[in-house]
């Protein structure tokens, strides 16, 4: 009986350590891209709930990501051929993300572990999805670095650690950065709250980013009635060619 | 001020767009070439995606060159005629060169292709004109010497099919024009550009068209060429962006105007020698991109989703 009943209480210990769960709020849940955009910060803000006291041993820690469209991507390398440098080697990359911002409370490496992070995508390196490709390259691996770190260069692909702020072990808050450069379509964004590198409770919201107004229209035109829209830029260069050449000869004769 | 683009999904600094587009015009009503072996190159600097670099190149193009035909016209600069000949043989190249860029893209060597054509051509006719512009500005400051013979009767004027230009005062056989038409739509689609630098001393080394009628006639031809262009990328690759295009174009108007004024106080040997210049350092620039070990050797190419 006293047995039955520490096998009781030893399965339903992990079970209250996992009794936490995230409550949060997003600033915004849709983003609208007009021709003075320059720009977004989302702020990601929410709360720990708990059925209990927070266990004493080890810190709770706070993983935010906001992850854009992805598409596939062919990583090309230049190689030197009878002194010039000409595309050699290539590698098809079968999605990865427009955008990737990831936003911690601490170091990644210390507050989640690798199969965690192979588990739930978080880390840049585990979001894209490189699969076979050792096959279409030598040294496939550096391809993947490639893109990583020219896309990082291009603030597309961020990591700030220790950019979010957890109050009391309970209150969280973390502002992303969305670039200017923005690719309109569906950002999910996750928040992740971790414990010895464990993941405990995790959360999904989506942010709608969308062109608006002129963007919204010029766009849609561009892909649904692009002959219309071919003939459109035509009329505008003809008509500014010969405006121009009008207005010169009227103010210097 | 900063702007989003619709169709490149790059926010950019509007006024440098403007500033670009004027000089870029400047350079066309000047020299009568359309600019898109300038504008191309510098989009890609500030940023802007390749293709969408390339075709609303094209687009900004068609605006200076109508603005600079229309006051090449005014001072009866054009050789209609001569024009539509040119452009009955750009059609056809230009529909090949499509063929061959679509192969090129398949095999990721496009970039590569368009950068050896900017070396090749760019480099060999821009030291041609520079060699022969300073050969005749040194036959101007001596006078008494030797003037070439205005008509050297060659094989070409014995070819069939002969035409009266009347406003170049030539009598020769619509084929080599053509085939020059042809040739320069050839590269156009190719390099992304409207091809006057090429057609320009095409017309004055090849076809022996006065100089006076040959910036305007360019132009006239260039208008068509970019106009294809542009109605070609905006229909099957959607990277047209107008937006884009407006700010290039109002700035590249302007300048072309100011450039048609200050080219007519110019002698014509002094105009050539600029421009040699000025696609010499073009072709080097490319030159160099392609010998030097690149910062990045790695390059990413954005497929669509599927």
């Amino acid at each position: 009986m006293i047995r039955a009943f520490a096998i009781l209480i030893a399965l339903a210990l992990p079970a209250a350590a996992q009794e936490e769960s995230i409550v949060v709020g997003l600033s915004q849940s849709s983003v609208s891209i007009t021709t003075d955009f320059v720009g977004s910060e989302i702020l990601v803000y929410g709360a720990v709930r708990r059925d209990a006291p927070a266990p004493a041993e080890d810190p709770l820690e706070v993983i935010v990501t906001v992850e854009g469209p992805a598409t596939p991507i062919i990583v090309r390398k230049k190689e030197r051929r009878v002194g010039i440098w000409i595309n050699r080697d290539k590698v098809r990359i079968g999605s990865a993300p427009t955008f990737y911002a990831i936003a911690t409370t601490g170091a990644l490496g210390d507050i989640l572990s690798e199969t965690e992070d192979l588990r739930h995508r978080i880390t840049i390196p585990s979001v894209i999805r490189a699969i076979g490709i050792s096959s279409e390259a030598e040294d496939a691996p550096q391809f993947v670095e490639a893109l990583m770190r020219i896309r990082q260069a291009e603030g597309r692909y961020r990591v700030n650690e220790h950019a979010v702020d957890l109050d009391e072990q309970t209150l969280f808050r973390a502002d992303v950065e969305l670039p200017a450069d923005l690719t309109e379509g569906d950002y999910r964004v996750r928040i992740f709250l971790t414990r010895d590198g464990r993941v405990v409770d995790t959360i999904d919201r989506t942010i709608f980013v969308r062109k608006a107004g002129l963007e919204r229209f010029l766009y849609t035109m561009s892909r649904e009635q692009s002959a219309l829209y071919g003939l459109l830029s035509l009329a505008l260069a003809v008509l500014a060619g010969w405006g121009a050449s009008t207005i010169f000869r009227l103010i210097r004769p | 001020m900063q702007m989003y683009l619709p169709i490149a999904e790059v926010s950019i600094n509007a006024l440098l767009v403007l500033g670009l587009g004027g000089i870029v015009g400047f350079m066309s009503g000047m020299f009568g070439v359309g600019g898109g072996f300038l504008i191309t190159p510098l989009l890609f600097f500030i940023g802007i995606p390749p293709a969408v670099a390339v075709a609303t190149g094209a687009n900004q193009v068609v605006a200076s060159s109508v603005s600079g035909v229309l006051a090449q016209m005014k001072r009866k600069a054009v050789d209609f005629r001569m024009g539509m000949v040119l452009q009955a043989g750009g059609l056809i190249g230009s529909a090949i060169g499509i063929w061959v860029f679509a192969r090129l893209a398949v095999l990721g060597q496009v970039d590569l292709f368009v950068q050896l054509s900017y070396v090749l051509f760019l480099g060999a006719i821009g030291a041609m004109m520079l060699q022969e512009s300073i050969r005749a500005l040194r036959r101007a400051k001596k006078p008494g010497a030797p003037i070439k013979r205005a008509h050297v009767h060659t094989w070409v004027h014995r070819l069939p099919f002969k035409m009266k230009f009347r406003a170049s005062g030539l009598y020769i056989s619509v084929l080599p024009p053509m085939m020059i038409g042809a040739g320069v739509g050839f590269l156009s689609a190719i390099m992304g550009v409207g091809g006057g630098f090429i057609m320009v001393p095409a017309m004055i080394y090849l076809l022996g068209m006065p100089t006076k009628v040959v910036v305007g006639t360019s132009l006239f031809q260039i208008i068509f060429v970019s106009a294809f262009t542009t109605l070609a990328h905006a229909m099957t690759s959607g990277t047209v962006d107008i937006m884009l295009a407006l700010l290039l174009i109002l700035g590249g108007v302007v300048g072309a105007q100011f450039g048609a004024r200050i080219g007519v106080r110019l002698r014509a040997e002094q105009l050539r020698i600029l421009l040699a210049l000025l696609v010499i350092a073009v072709s080097v620039k490319v030159g160099t991109e392609l010998v030097l070990t690149p910062k990045e050797p790695f390059s990413l190419q954005v497929m669509g989703a599927e």
